[in-house]
């Protein structure tokens, strides 16, 4: 065909020019409506770290708290629950990890976790299961002493929530 | 819609009308006139009864909306409120509860009707695969709706329900707390659920239009499976389907209501009428009644992405169906081997649903993981048996198998003889 221009045509450049523009435009149009869905400003804020005081805590029971929302244990172990912690074999663990991993160094007694199964969030029930750490009465996922997966579906340990010891009796989560 | 044609206007309004918006002509073709398989049973009314569902939980829903409120604090108490203080508010939501159970129910019968006749296969896959996204929207809106009333069930079914989620790698827990709107089910995630459960059933309602376009062009499956060919195999849609459907959608409504009336909470939890508490959760969580043959899947598998990927996959291998089905027969009426696997993987569709309630422990372990394999072994059997099964002689046509061969020649003389007098 002789009516064929040569390329580029001015046409070609207003498609792809429009084309462009048009597909940013979407792009910054969609980045909004996707945006808001995460956790908001006021939600954010309300991550301010928390102090929490250990010394109502008796030794062998397990508080609940709540950080951002989140379900958290602290719970004062017993020493015979340490030493099964710290004696258990590492190896043979889904997600192998040492006790001393798991606690802040010399308050072995203190183990702080987020409280919601890693399987697919419901609370564990303490001194429950055959490590008497955590049993989850859902899908049946069993925890130690020291908040480790051992048997059931869950994939990972109870995690560690950010915290430190601002003195030997009270934690700050955050 | 494929229907012949024939409406006039009666009146000089009508014809004004139509010719400007021919949506009477649309209506007529589609539902008063539109040839339907004479030899249709029983099951092929559940299609009505879905329409109607859906526009009675579109009802009840709107109405329970202007009394509800999405707050995290507020919509438990606002759910009482609505069963003590507002008039007729404890009908209301017992109609949409109970609602969209039987909305479960009706659409279970008719998934199991489709497998029992083929009715998957060429040329109807798009209107197939248009009812496995009906269906999926349903569970999901249906999901969104257990949350709104923050009872326990409700705040732990939502916890459980998104973080399977957070089981894909790496933007899981991203795609979790973009779901949550914080780091927990909180009140950004009611606020949320409350605004999509909204909108679900209209976006239900726009695939359900491309539902019945798409039926409308090849016409109901039938009993045989065979097509119709003349005009003998089929009878008008009005008044044939029209009195047939609605008997079938008043004894329907009849057992929805036995559910209302007289037992209203007994598909539901007692563990909802407590308030949620993000501190406990309950011994014995279970989902609704409709999702748990996929709560089954979902615990039979030791592994947490592969449990999830076996629970959404159970589903999506639905929407293969047409292709995994190899056989050239569509009915179950002239398939022998066929039927009898048709009727262990909806014994063993029930069996599911039973070890989902049931807690994840020993034996009910081991019976979930040989029912999850039998559920796919199903598609797998579906595909080697097209090859393999000699299925019974086809009628030649829907009249014959109504009628027998010397009924279907007289009424083939009968309808000649009375084609002037027809309205069609």
């Amino acid at each position: 065909m002789a009516t064929t221009a040569p390329e580029p045509t001015r046409r070609d450049f207003l498609f792809i020019a429009t084309g462009a523009v048009g597909a940013v435009g979407i792009a910054s149009a969609i980045w909004p409506f996707v945006s808001q869905m995460a956790p908001d400003a006021a939600t954010i804020a309300a991550g301010a770290p928390v102090d929490f005081d250990l010394t109502p805590v008796a030794e062998g029971q397990i508080v609940k708290l709540f950080w951002r929302g989140k379900l958290i244990f602290v719970r004062h172990r017993t020493a015979e629950e340490i030493k099964a912690a710290e004696t258990a074999d590492v190896g043979s663990m889904r997600d192998p990890q040492p006790d001393s991993a798991r606690v802040k160094a010399g308050k072995s007694p203190w183990l702080v976790v987020y409280g919601n199964c890693t399987h697919l969030g419901c609370v564990p029930l303490g001194n429950e299961g055959a490590f008497k750490g955590w049993f989850c009465p859902c899908h049946g996922s069993v925890f130690d002493t020291s908040g480790r997966i051992r048997q059931g579906p869950a994939p990972t340990n109870l995690p560690i929530p950010p915290y430190e010891f601002v003195s030997d009796t009270k934690i700050r989560i955050g | 819609m494929s229907g012949h044609s024939t409406y006039v206007p009666k009146s000089a309004f009508g014809r004004w009308f139509e010719s400007r918006l021919p949506i009477m002509g649309l209506i007529h073709s589609s539902f008063v006139v539109f040839p339907n398989p004479r030899n249709l049973n029983y099951l092929w009314t559940f299609g009505g009864i879905l329409a109607f569902m859906l526009v009675a939980q579109i009802i009840t829903g709107v109405t329970l909306a202007m009394h509800y409120t999405p707050h995290a604090d507020l919509a438990f108490a606002s759910v009482e409120h609505i069963m003590r203080d507002v008039n007729y508010g404890w009908l209301l939501r017992y109609l949409h509860a109970n609602g969209a159970s039987m909305f479960f129910v009706a659409v279970y019968v008719h998934i199991f009707r489709g497998l029992y006749y083929g009715s998957y296969k060429a040329p109807r896959e798009i209107l197939w695969i248009l009812g496995v996204i009906i269906f999926l929207l349903m569970m999901a809106t249906a999901f969104m709706g257990y949350v709104l009333p923050w009872g326990q069930m409700s705040y732990w079914g939502a916890t459980v329900i998104t973080n399977l989620f957070s089981a894909f790698p790496v933007v899981g827990e991203s795609i979790v707390t973009f779901l949550w709107g914080g780091y927990s089910v909180a009140n950004p995630t009611l606020n949320r659920f409350f605004s999509l459960h909204y909108l679900m059933p209209f976006m239900i309602a726009g695939v359900v239009i491309l539902h019945v376009w798409a039926l409308h062009v090849p016409g109901s499956n039938n009993p045989t499976g065979v097509e119709k060919k003349t005009e003998k195999d089929t009878l008008p849609f009005h008044p044939y389907f029209t009195v047939k459907d609605a008997l079938a959608l008043v004894c329907f409504i009849m057992l929805y209501m036995w559910f209302v009336f007289y037992t209203p909470n007994f598909l539901g939890h007692a563990d909802n009428y407590i308030e949620a508490n993000p501190a406990v959760t309950p011994a014995h969580i279970v989902p609704e009644w409709y999702f748990l043959p996929f709560y089954a899947i979902l615990r039979a598998i030791p592994d947490k992405l592969m449990g999830v990927l076996a629970m959404f996959g159970s589903i999506a291998i639905l929407a293969f169906l047409p292709w995994l089905d190899t056989s050239k027969v569509r009915s179950g009426t002239y398939r022998p081997v066929f039927r009898v696997f048709f009727w262990l993987f909806a014994v063993n569709a029930v069996l599911l649903g039973w070890l989902g309630a049931k807690p994840a422990e020993g034996l009910y372990v081991v019976a979930s993981r040989l029912s999850t394999a039998y559920y796919f072994g199903y598609f797998v059997i579906l595909f080697i048996l097209g090859y393999v099964e000699k299925p019974l002689k086809l009628p030649a046509s829907i009249a014959e198998s109504v009628l027998g061969k010397q009924g279907s020649a007289n009424a083939m003389a009968a309808s000649a003889a009375a084609a002037p007098n027809t309205k069609g």
